[in-house]
């Protein structure tokens, strides 16, 4: 049947199966080769396509949940927005989540998912306590930090090519309220957010959206939120602080037809956008959908790309050359007149484990439309990215090059090997490690 | 006050959509089935989630001998009892090996029938509790490419409705179900066409509705009502050169 991850390229026929218990699962491992696992398919590209593919949405149980410890045990296809349903009214907040709840925990762990509090708390790997994984043998073997750490290491953020993730324990944050307290501040250019970003390092989340397209002493001009979970003390009295009211949803019926994303609409939206946020620093509280997943309450909002789909941009660039490296791929973009909605710049904090994305230093992240203009200027940007010391998120690329991956992720080689240790089959392969020669 | 539900077949992807749905409204459940230790993950998932216990039981729905003494050793006695089982089988394969149409006849027809005799005995005794059977759309007429499965799912919509109207005066209400396409295990990876192929949830929330409101049948999706009416409609003279 034909499968398509979120950005809707590439779309492929492909042999799609699914399982609910281990024994099941083992049925197909054993049978199948080239096989990846896939959750809600909320990577952009190809990392969870293959010839065969094996969901994970029907083995969605929670194992154990102690609402004193705040420990959790999850099965690989139970989804972060299921976590939430039973966490939040106990007081619990998944302690860190990409900007899409609807991603399962094995999803999460395989793309070891970072969040707006990635400067203080990490990425989702750092709260893990323990991990079962079906190997190609067969085996099923529990791992953590501690225990058969190399296969811990190699799955975290490996995208899957260890093994099958079966179940998750990891910890959750206490929270007193479902509510954030979030200050809103406007910056003119790239030079005002970077001052922004450092001087809200004790802020546990920040983030800003940045303006790609404005050119000139505007270039970089960005909105940053940054932001704590509120206390019931800063809620208006009467308020149930764990329970959020009811809201409607918002859907994107059908796909846009092309023309209606281009370089004009893309500006307008952006300049009505960046002077929507009334002053310069303004503060609110809102409820913590609002906060981290603004675009969950508009479902299937990937459709305004059109048929064609559209990819994501995401890469980090080191501390000490983020200034020079954003500076030219802004400019690259400015010129190049590829409109992107949505570009999201946050500062990371220090990380260097085996197969991570994050590392100290800027990431950004544009969306662009799939058109043929698109992957020479991709390309282009490449060079900035690898020549700044920079790289890629696996989660979101669909076209980088296995060369371009083995200069930028330094441990590179260490992970494709213990990968082929833990897999000497090589059983696990997605289009993105084909492409990758992982 | 605990009120409970027995799944019979519970470790379908319909009765997991079901208990979730009926946890929803603060059911605890008896969880029966083959797979025990799946169950009893279930039962914890049920309780983590929506607050309410579930048990899980071993039950075999060939194991006709022992129907008696399961339903006797539930205590509280179910409030409600949906018959969720339900076995495809290899039509091919059945259609040479007695032991497949057997299992594909008892686990759709006679055991569900067993069952729920006893079941229905006991209501009708206490003038309380209700009935959902899961049947299916194939019981609406018997095509080659599933008629043992069909046929069995036919028989067992004809014993829900004499069973509606057998417990009609002890004011127990009998729902028969026909799910069409339906989005599980048993359809996982066939091309079906996305709009008449039902999620697990919405054939499990429309069961919930018709059961409160008292409805006698529903098909879910809905319009498979109106499928169905053509498909019964076709002259047998016609229908039986249709390659189906």
């Amino acid at each position: 049947m034909k499968v398509t991850n979120w950005g809707n390229y590439p779309k492929i026929d492909t042999n799609f199966q699914g399982f609910s218990s281990i024994e099941e699962l083992q049925n197909i491992v054993s049978t199948t080769d080239k096989l990846v696992a896939r959750g809600l398919g909320r990577c952009y590209g190809d990392s969870a396509l293959s010839q065969n593919i094996v969901s994970t949405l029907r083995h969605n149980r929670i194992l154990a949940f102690n609402d004193i410890t705040g420990q959790i045990t999850c099965e690989s296809g139970v989804s972060l927005a299921e976590v939430l349903e039973v966490c939040v009214p106990k007081g619990w907040f998944i302690p860190v989540t990409p900007g899409t709840k609807f991603v399962t925990v094995g999803g999460a762990v395989a793309s070891d998912v970072h969040g707006k509090n990635h400067h203080v708390e990490g990425s989702f790997s750092n709260h893990i306590n323990s991990l079962d994984i079906l190997l190609s043998n067969g085996n099923v073997v529990t791992c953590s930090k501690n225990l058969n750490s190399e296969l811990f290491w190699a799955t975290c953020g490996g995208m899957g090519l260890t093994g099958i993730i079966l179940q998750v324990t990891f910890g959750l944050k206490r929270i007193e309220t479902a509510y954030i307290k979030q200050e809103i501040i406007k910056a003119r250019n790239l030079e005002e957010i970077m001052e922004v970003f450092e001087a809200s390092e004790s802020f546990t989340y920040s983030v800003s959206w940045i303006d790609c397209l404005a050119q000139g002493k505007s270039q970089g001009r960005s909105i940053m939120m940054r932001a704590e979970h509120a206390k019931q003390t800063d809620l208006k009295p009467g308020t149930p602080p764990l329970q959020l009211p009811k809201k409607r949803k918002l859907a994107v019926p059908l796909d846009f037809p092309s023309f209606a994303l281009n370089s004009l609409s893309v500006k307008a939206f952006n300049f009505l956008y960046y002077h929507k946020a009334p002053g310069k620093l303004t503060e609110s509280i809102i409820d913590y959908d609002t906060f981290f997943y603004p675009l969950d309450s508009i479902h299937q909002w990937n459709r305004i790309y059109g048929k064609r789909g559209f990819t994501q941009y995401q890469f980090v660039l080191p501390k000490e050359n983020s200034r020079t490296g954003l500076k030219e791929i802004l400019n690259q973009i400015s010129q190049s007149g590829q409109g992107s909605f949505l570009a999201v710049l946050k500062l990371f904090g220090k990380q260097n484990d085996l197969i991570n994305f994050p590392k100290e230093g800027y990431t950004l992240a544009l969306d662009f439309a799939i058109n043929d203009k698109v992957f020479p200027l991709l390309d282009e940007l490449d060079k900035v990215v690898l020549a700044n010391g920079g790289r890629l998120y696996l989660t979101k690329d669909v076209r980088m090059n296995a060369d371009f991956f083995r200069k930028t992720y330094a441990n590179s080689e260490a992970f494709i090997k213990l990968k082929h240790t833990f897999d000497s089959s090589n059983k696990f392969q997605s289009l993105q490690s084909q492409r990758l020669h992982i | 006050m605990s009120k409970y539900i027995l799944l019979l077949g519970a470790s379908s992807d319909i009765a997991k959509a079901i208990a979730r749905r009926y946890a929803q409204e603060k059911f605890n459940f008896y969880l029966a089935g083959r797979r025990l230790p799946e169950l009893e993950k279930d039962a914890i998932d049920l309780n983590i989630r929506y607050g309410v216990q579930a048990t899980a039981l071993p039950f075999d729905m060939l194991d006709f001998n022992n129907h008696a003494a399961f339903y006797r050793s539930l205590e509280p006695k179910p409030t409600g009892t949906i018959c969720v089982a339900g076995y495809l089988g290899e039509q091919k394969e059945a259609e040479t090996n007695a032991g497949e149409a057997l299992r594909i006849m008892a686990t759709n027809y006679t055991g569900c029938a067993s069952i729920l005799n006893i079941v229905a005995n006991d209501y009708e005794t206490r003038k309380e509790g209700f009935i959902v059977g899961i049947s299916s759309v194939a019981g609406d007429r018997g095509r080659a490419s599933n008629y043992l499965y069909g046929s069995a799912k036919a028989g067992f919509t004809a014993y829900l409705s004499g069973l509606r109207n057998r417990l009609s005066k002890a004011g127990v209400p009998v729902l028969t179900v026909k799910p069409g396409f339906v989005n599980t295990k048993m359809t996982e990876g066939l091309p079906l066409n996305p709009v008449l192929t039902a999620q697990p949830e919405e054939v499990a929330n429309d069961i919930y509705k018709a059961q409160i409101s008292g409805k006698n049948v529903i098909y879910t999706k809905w319009f498979w009502r109106f499928i169905m009416l053509i498909i019964t409609s076709i002259p047998e003279g016609i229908f039986k050169k249709l390659k189906l």
